[in-house]
């Protein structure tokens, strides 16, 4: 039973991490085109919040609490600012915000080394985050419930904004046909500013999580965000669902390969697993139906 | 007249190339400068490469540091089983693992199935990953996507193999290249030589295919995909081509860089080494035939330089030149030489222009 209860559970929490980071890029790869390559960075600057929270409030089991408005805040803030200079100038090529993106995400972490330091710090997790709970065997810590908890509060909170909020009905519109929501009034590049404040606080949202898991690092953003794409495209665009079975999936999946062989014959064999899936569904889990050509 | 111009212009820059990179260089510089040139010209051959189905094809190739790996490593290995002997196995193998060889490397004393595997490997590997993304039409940023995830994984795998390819450290010390003495000044000369050669070689093949029916096909489907498919032709086919070619030309660069460099280690061919191998063809002008390989010697040398001076900084230079060269010049620095060249000139009937950023129309 360990054996299959360790990799499960262990992989779910993965996969919450997973989600978290990959629901912003989902939305504005899904909305804009636009593949936003310093999302992982914006994880990172959400995991420094949460340092630096830690450092004004000494108080930890109160500073993780504070922290995570305050990194969706300053993650939003960053990926506005990353709309405003860069990406608006590139709505017309979407390909090459790609590199861009790539560009800003090198001078972010860059920047991070320079002021925090090459080696990462610690963040202390809270008093009531300590501990694990037995379920069959396996010792399943609170911080990896905390995550999947967190994940899956911004989810619903994501959800219930995009169905019920007239904003969320403006997103969706803008997904479904920019020009169409246009015509009827929708202030497309307004929504899309907002999105892109949206997903990218999602991620320092992500962020104060991954700190608790694994402190902080200037090099954290790369580690999640090419599993945070490899969710985005074998959940397809344009619904949430998709995102949210994917990012499970693969993390489920990478913990069961690295309990069965090694962590890296786990990343061959993920995106061993995501070529493969594309071939039954090369769009994806789920897509918004168009008449235009695939 | 003109039309001559037009087809062999571009072969007489790439004879002007020639002569500086063979004749001109080795004459003027010292044996240290270049050799860090021959590395440049390693970097430009898998820049070529990347023009043909990035800047040509508009697959942007976000992972050909893998390509780069395997000609890389195929090389390296040779070269390592030389520096043991005959039956000797590598050092690094009796100090991480337990003296025993894998299997696999024993084909790789023999220096023929070495050549053959630096072109058959990439090739295969190519056209494998490549047919199962292109038939089933997964493109533009997915394809992307994939390419780094590819380069992600290559060089985790490489760093966790420590007993069978080194480990974060790679391979090093080689001593003898194909029976030559590799510290012998001469023998570097000629190991520069062979790579400035197969630069100018990489560029002759792509002048030849981008004038070719092939070479339209290409710019078409890059432009129009659903076009080239109703007029009865197989996008996959002719985008699985140009990576298969950009594969080997990053996998011959690879190959080379080990004897220059006389190492070639994960961190030469993770995302990041990836990553910059873009930077090169971005700023040279991805479509244009020679921008790609003066960019990539551009970047080569500017990294060199800045990292001497400032190594820290070198990554805010590689960033920053990312940010504005896409933003503001995406057909290349050496069009918008030409563009401002063109304000100076008299106006004249506007010339199509096939520098034309792919992705312009996506």
């Amino acid at each position: 039973m360990d054996s299959f209860t360790t990799p499960l559970l262990a992989g779910t929490a993965t996969g919450a991490l997973l989600l978290i980071a990959a629901l912003g890029l989902a939305l504005t790869f899904g909305q804009m085109g636009v593949i936003n390559m310093a999302h992982g960075e914006f994880l990172m600057a959400g995991a420094y919040t949460a340092f630096l929270t830690q450092q004004v409030i000494s108080n930890t089991d109160i500073s993780i609490l504070v922290a995570i408005p305050v990194a969706f805040v300053v993650a939003g803030l960053l990926g506005l600012l990353l709309e405003m200079t860069v990406i608006s100038w590139m709505y017309r090529r979407p390909l090459d915000t790609l590199l861009v993106t790539v560009g800003v995400s090198l001078v972010l972490q860059q920047l991070a080394k320079d002021i925090f330091g090459a080696q990462g710090d610690p963040v202390e997790s809270p008093g009531w985050l300590d501990g694990n709970v037995d379920v069959f065997g396996y010792n399943w810590p609170y911080r990896q419930m905390f995550t999947i908890v967190l994940a899956l509060v911004s989810l619903c909170v994501l959800a219930a904004l995009l169905k019920y909020s007239s904003f969320g009905r403006q997103i969706r519109a803008t997904v479904q046909n920019r020009d169409l929501a246009e015509t009827v009034g929708v202030r497309t590049r307004v929504v899309d500013r907002l999105t892109f404040f949206l997903g990218s606080g999602l991620a320092g949202v992500g962020g104060v999580a991954v700190s608790l898991i694994s402190g902080t690092n200037p090099r954290l953003g790369t580690t999640y965000i090419i599993s945070a794409f490899l969710v985005v495209v074998a959940g397809g665009l344009g619904q949430l669902k998709g995102t949210v079975i994917a990012a499970f999936a693969v993390g489920i999946a990478t913990a069961f390969f690295a309990d069965w062989t090694s962590a890296s014959m786990a990343q061959v064999a993920t995106f061993a697993l995501v070529v493969v899936f594309l071939q039954l569904r090369p769009q994806g889990l789920f897509t918004v139906r168009s008449r235009g050509l695939a | 007249m003109k039309s001559a111009v037009r087809t062999f212009g571009p072969l007489v820059a790439i004879a002007v190339l020639a002569v500086l990179l063979l004749v001109v260089a080795p004459s003027v510089l010292s044996p240290f400068r270049l050799n860090n040139l021959g590395k440049y010209c390693c970097w430009a051959i898998a820049a070529v490469g990347i023009g043909l189905a990035w800047g040509r094809g508009g697959m942007l190739v976000m992972g050909q540091g893998v390509f780069f790996g395997i000609g890389g490593y195929a090389m390296a290995m040779h070269l390592k089983l030389e520096a043991a002997g005959p039956e000797g196995i590598p050092d690094f193998m009796l100090l991480y693992g337990d003296g025993t060889m894998p299997g696999w490397w024993e084909p790789f004393r023999s220096g023929a199935f070495t050549l053959f595997a630096i072109v058959a490997l990439p090739a295969v590997a190519a056209a494998i990953l490549g047919w199962a993304i292109f038939k089933r039409k997964v493109k533009g940023a997915y394809f992307a996507i994939l390419t780094q995830a590819m380069a992600v994984v290559f060089a985790t795998l490489l760093i966790a193999t420590i007993q069978e390819t080194g480990g974060f450290n790679g391979l090093n010390q080689f001593t003898f290249f194909f029976g030559y003495n590799l510290y012998d000044p001469v023998n570097k000369r000629m190991v520069y030589s062979i790579t400035a050669g197969l630069l100018i070689a990489c560029l002759v093949v792509v002048w030849q295919l981008y004038r070719s029916r092939f070479g339209e096909l290409l710019v078409a489907t890059r432009d129009a995909e659903e076009r080239v498919r109703f007029l009865g032709h197989d996008p996959a086919n002719v985008k699985l081509a140009a990576f298969v070619i950009a594969a080997v030309m990053a996998s011959i660069g690879g190959a080379m860089f080990a004897p220059i460099a006389g190492i070639i280690s994960p961190s030469d061919v993770d995302a990041t080494a990836s990553i910059f191998l873009i930077a090169g063809v971005a700023l040279g002008g991805r479509a244009l035939l020679l921008g790609p390989a003066l960019g990539a010697l551009a970047v080569g040398y500017g990294r060199s330089t800045l990292s001497e001076q400032f190594p820290d900084q070198w990554t805010y230079f590689l960033g920053a030149l990312f940010i504005v060269v896409i933003l503001m010049f995406p057909a290349g620095l050496i069009s918008a030489a030409g563009r401002a060249a063109g304000l100076l000139r008299p106006r004249r009937r506007v010339r199509p222009t096939a520098a034309r950023p792919a992705g312009a129309t996506s």
